[in-house]
């Protein structure tokens, strides 16, 4: 007997030779490489964790250590700011990119073409020795003695500035590209239907075309935001007391390099998983008209998940196969 | 009224135009797709243009709203020169900000609805006398509320475009130009991208506004329409107008060969 034979069987006498049966295709394969990378990863965690070398003490003690919890405030606060200015101004390079005006767009074209065209740890280590370049930063007119205000560079940029400096131009020129790209997947129709209302280009910038690109621009900008995070880390040649620089100058007082290290990533690896929560609920704002239903937030999924498993409700009963109509 | 206008004007049967397009030329490039355009829209009546695909009419429409310049001629609506000023021999081209504030009395119906996807029905509606026309929120819900029910969506306020069919799209396209109260609408080929079962609507509902006295300029192949509502057919071809008249004068015993040409194709 095949078991196609078999399950039209158990189907009953209803079944005829009309009913087709699908059954659901075996897969062994993932059986096996699930198999497989089980066994890849208990040796590899035994290892880690009976190895003499690591001091698993020590992690959890400066886990929580005041200094480390000081870094990892620090690198959240780089990060937000440079984040937020950094896509506003992202904003404005590539409206400027996409406008007809031929100097903003060439203007803006230069900057994306420096900040993208030269690494991110030189642009940092330069922000770091502005005070070598300019001794002093004034407000004035160009070409003449007149000066509104002005101040010791190494005075108005400090390590900390010059790291935050660093990474929102950085940054600016990357989501700019995101945007432009974001403002181009708009309808053109759109921008005629907004104008033909009344609107101003301005307006109509802010309120119809931004937020339809927001869809295409927030999925790449979580993967930026993560990015941004972990690139706090280069500030530490400028000696900015981020979470790595921490760790790296509590590492050379114990000498636990390794251990500091794993400290330092176990907090990165939070912090990221913890920045996916925003994306999720933003991603949900922005898609609201593009898909006929928005898909739950977990915690309508949870409710929904228990409510099924409520005493009372029959589950549906368990069948071998699913008949196709 | 007569004592204060002219003798000839008091004379003539139709009232002052609130649409006069004078001489109206346009380029794109070595392409010229408006020759010498003139056209005269009386207020309160509605012109219905005809033609190949091609002929300029989508251009012309969008001339009178200054979507696109124009490389001559003159286009001036309820008295008002579009898009330009005139001083002395010379039109200065508008800011921005001032052809904004001309294009709030003259609505617009496009091809492919262009509704706003990110916004339900109703902020559709009340986004531009809100955030343009600056009228206060409540006052702006009532009104979409009403237009809505106008255009027999009562009960589509909260749907989003995606969410609607294309008739019912279009026509909340329609409530939505009609919220800024223009003097003038312009459509475009309006119902062109709909299934034949849902063109019915949105003429009935272009149909009862024709008949409120709305002044409309109207891009169609749809003959029973022009036939119906229109008060002046105007045949175009190749970026001039070849004929136009009264829809019995134009539909039924055309002057020119063209306009039988293309007559004898849409029907
Ligand atoms: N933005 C544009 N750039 C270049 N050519 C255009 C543009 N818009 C329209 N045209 C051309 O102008 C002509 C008239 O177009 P259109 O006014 O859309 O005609 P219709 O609406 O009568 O079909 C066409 O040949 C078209 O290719
Ligand atoms: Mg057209």
């Amino acid at each position: 007997m095949t078991a196609l034979e078999q399950t039209r069987n158990e189907l009953g006498e209803d079944a005829t030779d009309d009913d087709v049966v699908a059954i659901p295709l075996r897969r062994p394969w993932r059986w096996i490489s699930a198999a497989l990378v089980l066994l890849l990863a208990s040796a590899f965690l035994y290892s880690v964790l009976t190895n003499p070398n690591i001091d698993f003490a020590a992690i959890g003690e400066f886990l929580f250590d005041q200094r480390i919890l000081e870094g990892v405030a620090l690198t959240l606060l780089i990060t937000l700011i440079s984040m937020l200015v950094s896509t506003v101004l992202a904003i404005v390079i590539a409206a400027m990119r996409l406008s007809s005006n031929p100097v903003l767009s060439t203007v803006a074209w230069f900057y994306v073409w420096v900040f993208r065209g030269t690494p991110l740890l030189v642009q940092i280590v330069l922000w770091g020795y502005l005070g070598l370049l300019y001794e002093k930063l004034a407000l004035g007119i160009p070409f003449t003695a007149v000066v509104f205000w002005q101040v010791d560079t190494n005075q108005l940029i400090t390590a900390f500035v010059a790291g935050l400096l660093a990474l929102t131009l950085n940054q600016a020129a990357y989501s700019s590209e995101i945007v432009r790209a974001g403002m181009l997947s708009v309808d053109e129709g759109q921008r005629e239907a907004a104008y033909s209302l009344g609107m101003s280009p301005l307006y109509t910038f802010r309120r119809v075309l931004l937020p339809q690109a927001m869809r295409v621009i927030i999925p790449p900008m979580g993967n930026e935001t993560i990015s941004m995070l972990k690139n706090t880390s280069l500030l530490s040649v400028i000696a900015v007391l981020e979470i790595y620089t921490q760790a790296t100058v509590i590492s050379s007082q114990n000498l636990k390099q390794v251990e500091l290290l794993i400290v330092a990533s176990l907090w990165y690896l939070l912090m990221t998983s913890v920045l996916s929560i925003p994306q999720y609920y933003l991603e949900r704002r922005y898609g609201r008209g593009t898909s006929r239903a928005l898909p739950p937030t977990p915690l309508q999924r949870m409710r929904r998940a228990f409510a099924n498993r409520r005493p009372g409700v029959a589950p549906a009963p368990e069948t071998k196969a699913v008949s196709v109509i | 009224m007569s004592i204060i206008l002219p003798v000839e004007h008091s004379t003539r049967t139709s009232p002052i135009p609130l649409v006069e397009i004078r001489r109206v030329r346009k380029s794109f490039g070595a392409h010229q797709v408006l020759r010498d355009v003139s056209l005269a829209v009386p207020a309160g009546t509605v012109t219905v243009l005809l033609g190949p695909s091609g002929s300029g009419k989508s251009t012309l429409l969008r001339c009178i709203n200054h979507l696109e310049t124009i490389d001559g001629g003159r286009i001036i609506v309820d008295g008002e020169l579009i898009g330009y000023r005139q001083s002395g021999h010379n039109a200065h081209e508008m800011t921005p900000r001032q052809i904004a504030r001309q294009r709030r009395g003259i609505g617009m119906v496009f091809q492919r609805f262009n509704l706003f996807p990110h916004m339900t029905a109703l902020e559709n509606i009340i986004e531009a006398p809100i955030g343009i026309a600056g009228r206060p929120r409540t006052q702006a819900k009532t009104r979409a509320k009403q237009l809505l029910d106008r255009v027999g969506l009562a009960d589509f306020a909260a749907h989003y475009p995606a969410q609607l069919s294309g008739g019912q799209q279009q026509r909340v396209a329609i409530a939505r130009a009609l919220a800024m109260d223009p003097k003038l609408m312009l459509f475009d080929e309006p119902t062109s991208a709909l299934d034949p079962e849902l063109v019915g609507d949105v003429l009935d509902v272009m149909r009862e506004l024709a008949n409120d006295g709305m002044t409309m300029i109207v891009v169609t192949h749809e003959i029973g329409f022009a036939r119906g509502v229109a008060d002046q057919v105007v045949f175009m071809d190749g970026g001039v107008v070849v004929e136009s008249g009264r829809p019995e004068d134009v539909l039924d015993g055309p002057q020119r060969q063209r306009t039988r040409n293309f007559l004898e194709s849409v029907r």
